[in-house]
Formats: C-alpha cells, structure tokens, sequence
C-alpha cells in the first residue's frame, strides 16, 4: 500500500530502527560538505571587488538564514500532522525542531552582524530581513518556552502545535509588514550589496552546496534529536530497555 | 420562551445570557477595569521623566509610544482573560455545552475588547496632549487603536487560552503573543506618523481592518482548540 509508510510512522520503534543506518551517512555527508566548502569557500573562493575578504561569511550566513526558515515549516508541519492525526512521532520532531531552528536562527543573526560591521559600519541596522529574522528568533523561543512550561507532556505537545500554526499564519504577515515598514522608514543609505556582489560561477555553486551541507546538517541533528527523544519518552517499553541494556552493543 | 432548559436554549439567547454574565463582572471588578489604564497612563509619564519633556522630542516619539504602551497595556490584561473562569470551572462548562465553544469565545473577547481596548483607545487623546501629539494625529490615532486593539484581543486570546492552565503563564503569555503582534504595531504607528507629515493613511487603516477581518475569522479557531486542551488536562 502507498500509505503504509505514513501509517508505519506511526510507530516510534519502527522510525528509530529505520532510522538507525542512515545516521552515519548523514553525519559523515553533512560534516564533509560543510567542512568541504568551507575550506574552499575561506581558501580558494575569488574575493569581490566591493567587500574584499569580508564577503566569505556569506557562506555561513546565507545557508544558515534559509534553514532557519525552513525548520520553521517542518516544525509548524509536524505540529499540524500531531494535531491532526494524533502521531505520537510528528509531536517528538516539532518540539525538537525548536530548539535546533532558534540556534540556526541565532548564527544567522550573529553572521549577519559580523558582516554587518565591515559591509555597513555596524553591527546592526534594522533592516528588514535583520528585523524578520530577529522576529522568528523570538516565535520560536516562545514555541520552546510554551513546550518548557507545562509538565504534562501531552498538553505541551498541543499546545505548542496550535502555536506553531498561529505562527505559521503570521509569518507571511509579519514579513510583508515588516518589509513595508522597512521601505517606508529607512533611509535609502544602506543597500544590500551581496545581492549583485554574486558575480562567478564559482561562488554559485559554493553557496548552493553549502546550502546543501546545512540542510543535511539539520536533517541529522533532527534526527538525532527525535531519536534521542524517542527513547526519552518510550523509555518504559521493551523495546528501549531491551536497546539500553544490550551489554554486547554501545548505546545510540 | 417557555422553556429555558439547557438542551433548548437558543443560540441566541445563550450568547446574549453569556454577555450580559461576562459585562456583569466586568462592572462589579472596577479595579481591574482600570488596571490597564492606570498602567498606560504611568508608563507614559515614564516618557519625558526618562527621555526629555522637550515637546519637538515628545511629538515625534509620540505615535510609536501610544501604540507600544497601547499593546503592553492590553498583554496585560489578557492574563485574566481566562483565569477565572478556568478556576472556577465555568470555562469546562461552556467547553462541554451544546452551543459552540467559538461563538462564545467570540463573545468573550467582544466584553474584553470593551472593556480594554475601547477605554483605551478613548483615553489615548488624552495622553496624546501629554506627549504633545500634533493635531494631524488624533484622528488616525484613534481609528488605527479603535480598529487595531480589536486584533490585538483577538491575537492575544490565543496566548491567554494556551496558557490559562498555567500557574505562571503571565511572563510566558507576553513572550509568545508579542512577536505576533508586529503587524499590527507597524501598521498602527505608521498611520499616524504618516497624518502627522500630511499623507494619506487610508492605506494603513484598511491593512489594520483587514488584520481584524482574518484575526475575527481564524483566531476564535484557535482560541477555542487551546481552550479544549487547556480545559482537558
């Protein structure tokens, strides 16, 4: 049946087994791409006319700002399939997304402001995607908060879905506001140079393979993460006893 | 009406009895009617204590205050939202009748946006000439709170029913529903900064309108979702 693997999802025993051969490769392709290009993108990427050396951090920045946003959508989508359908597993990978989203959304902050210095002469403007992106910042610690606060975990796990969907509603709303605003207010000084600085071949394909490396670095942090949360949460069953004191084999 | 039994109430009059229960306790509680003002008009005399009484300073910070102090005197408000009738149990009770949870919920932030964001918005004129608003302002300023406080309740519910179990939720409340009211303080601010250098505002007030007419719309949605989860523990 087509259906069978959503249905099969289920299961947190079943995911976790799934799950199991596919950690090594991901750790070993995320580590290797972002290490990889990273080396390329510090040692071997042209430098741009307008902002010299400086312009590397983009490759960390830019990568970082778009998972950022994507960690929202699986997060906000995971709540929806827990509200909706009851799966035990989609409530485990929204309250782990979280923690995972708000920390990539504070490296691309704290990118953004260590280019900001050298590109604008400050480490902070608010400029409208700084804005928006501090704006998510803040949704998801008030996702982490709600899920923090309650001890039962059942109502956690609600309530910070029907959050995340209140906030999925809003961002669409808060980034046009945000962005109009921006227009209205600011003085035309600043401009967003990155944009047209893009100018070879090369750094195309860089940024579009550490773009890459990120997803797959968030891919596996996720799934460690709920892995980890599994066993948390299923620590009572067999299954997670039988795991933890397999004395032959080291723990996951 | 010749019988009032539960099972026969219409939805109407149900809604209507709910009104006149929750605007009764609204009188009977003047305090806390006025807390939110009072609240309002000291942190707006923080103002020029703590910036400068020069009224060229004042004027321009004037619109962004009115409206920052405006949403931070209404999060404190929706705290209590709730909270009495989830102690009491009369939240359980509208929650397990057969009239639906979102027309009451409706209902309830109609009585908590007469009785926060109306009084408000009509005391704002008054703080205006404390911060020595320009006169272009007063109009959009009070259309923009009139039509802004209305999703400002509406948004703030959410957070007040995700959080009415909570013994704490004071603090954790402001944290998640501020973030969601950007929009709102944006759009509010910018229409009277934008009367006070002599341009249009219609633009400003029909996204505020707009904002209320989805908020109107979804938010109960979610109010209610949260009511029920917060209600079954």
């Amino acid at each position: 049946m087509a259906w069978q693997w959503f249905h099969r999802l289920g299961s947190p025993k079943w995911f976790y087994e799934k799950t199991t051969p596919w950690m090594p490769w991901l750790a070993f392709f995320s580590l290797l791409i972002i290490v990889g290009g990273s080396i390329v993108a510090l040692g071997f990427a042209p430098t741009t006319v307008e902002q010299g050396n400086s312009y590397r951090i983009i490759y960390i920045h830019v990568p970082a700002s778009i998972v950022a946003m994507a960690a929202y959508y699986v997060m906000a989508l995971a709540g929806a399939v827990g509200l909706i359908w009851k799966m035990k597993l989609a409530n485990v990978v929204m309250k782990v997304a979280a923690p995972i989203g708000a920390i990539l959304t504070a490296l691309a902050l704290f990118t953004g402001a260590v280019w900001g210095k050298p590109t604008w002469g400050t480490y902070w403007v608010w400029d409208a995607r700084l804005t928006s992106v501090l704006i998510l910042f803040f949704l998801y610690l008030g996702v982490v908060a709600l899920q923090g606060a309650f001890q039962d975990r059942e109502m956690a796990d609600k309530s910070s879905a029907i959050l995340c969907l209140v906030g999925m509603v809003n961002i669409p709303i808060i980034y046009k506001s945000v962005d109009w605003w921006f227009t209205l207010h600011q003085p035309a000084s600043l401009k967003f140079t990155s944009a047209s600085t893009i100018n070879s071949d090369l750094m195309v394909y860089l940024l579009l393979t550490m773009i890459a490396g990120f997803y797959l670095f968030f891919a596996w942090s996720l799934l460690a993460a709920t892995r980890a949360e599994i066993l948390a949460r299923e620590s009572k069953t067999q299954w997670v006893r039988a795991l933890l004191h397999k004395p032959a084999e080291p723990t996951a | 009406m010749t019988d009032v039994s539960p099972q026969n109430l219409s939805l109407r009059h149900s809604l209507w009895a709910m009104f006149k229960r929750d605007m009764a306790l609204v009188v009977r509680h003047r305090g806390e009617l006025a807390n939110p003002l009072v609240f309002f008009l000291l942190v707006l005399t923080m103002v020029p204590l703590g910036i400068s009484p020069d009224p060229t300073v004042l004027s321009t910070l004037a619109p962004g205050m009115l409206w920052v102090v405006a949403l931070l005197a209404t999060l404190l408000s929706l705290d209590g939202l709730f909270r009495q009738d989830f102690d009491d149990g009369s939240l359980e009770q509208m929650v397990i009748s057969p009239q639906p949870l979102y027309a009451m919920v409706v209902v309830k932030i109609i009585v908590h946006w007469l009785s926060t964001g109306l009084p408000l918005t009509l005391l704002t004129p008054l703080l205006g000439v404390m911060l020595a608003l320009p006169s272009e302002g007063y109009l959009p300023l009070l259309l923009s709170l009139l039509l802004g406080t209305g999703s400002l309740s509406l948004i703030g519910a959410i957070g007040s029913a995700l959080t009415v179990s909570l013994r704490k939720g004071g603090l954790l409340l402001s944290l998640i529903v501020m973030p969601l009211y950007v929009p709102v303080l944006i759009f509010g601010a910018s229409s009277v900064k934008a009367a006070i250098e002599g341009f249009p505002y219609n633009a400003q007030l029909a996204v505020l309108g707009a904002m209320l007419a989805i908020a109107i719309i979804l938010a109960p949605f979610a109010i209610a979702g949260a009511l029920r989860i917060s209600v079954n523990n």
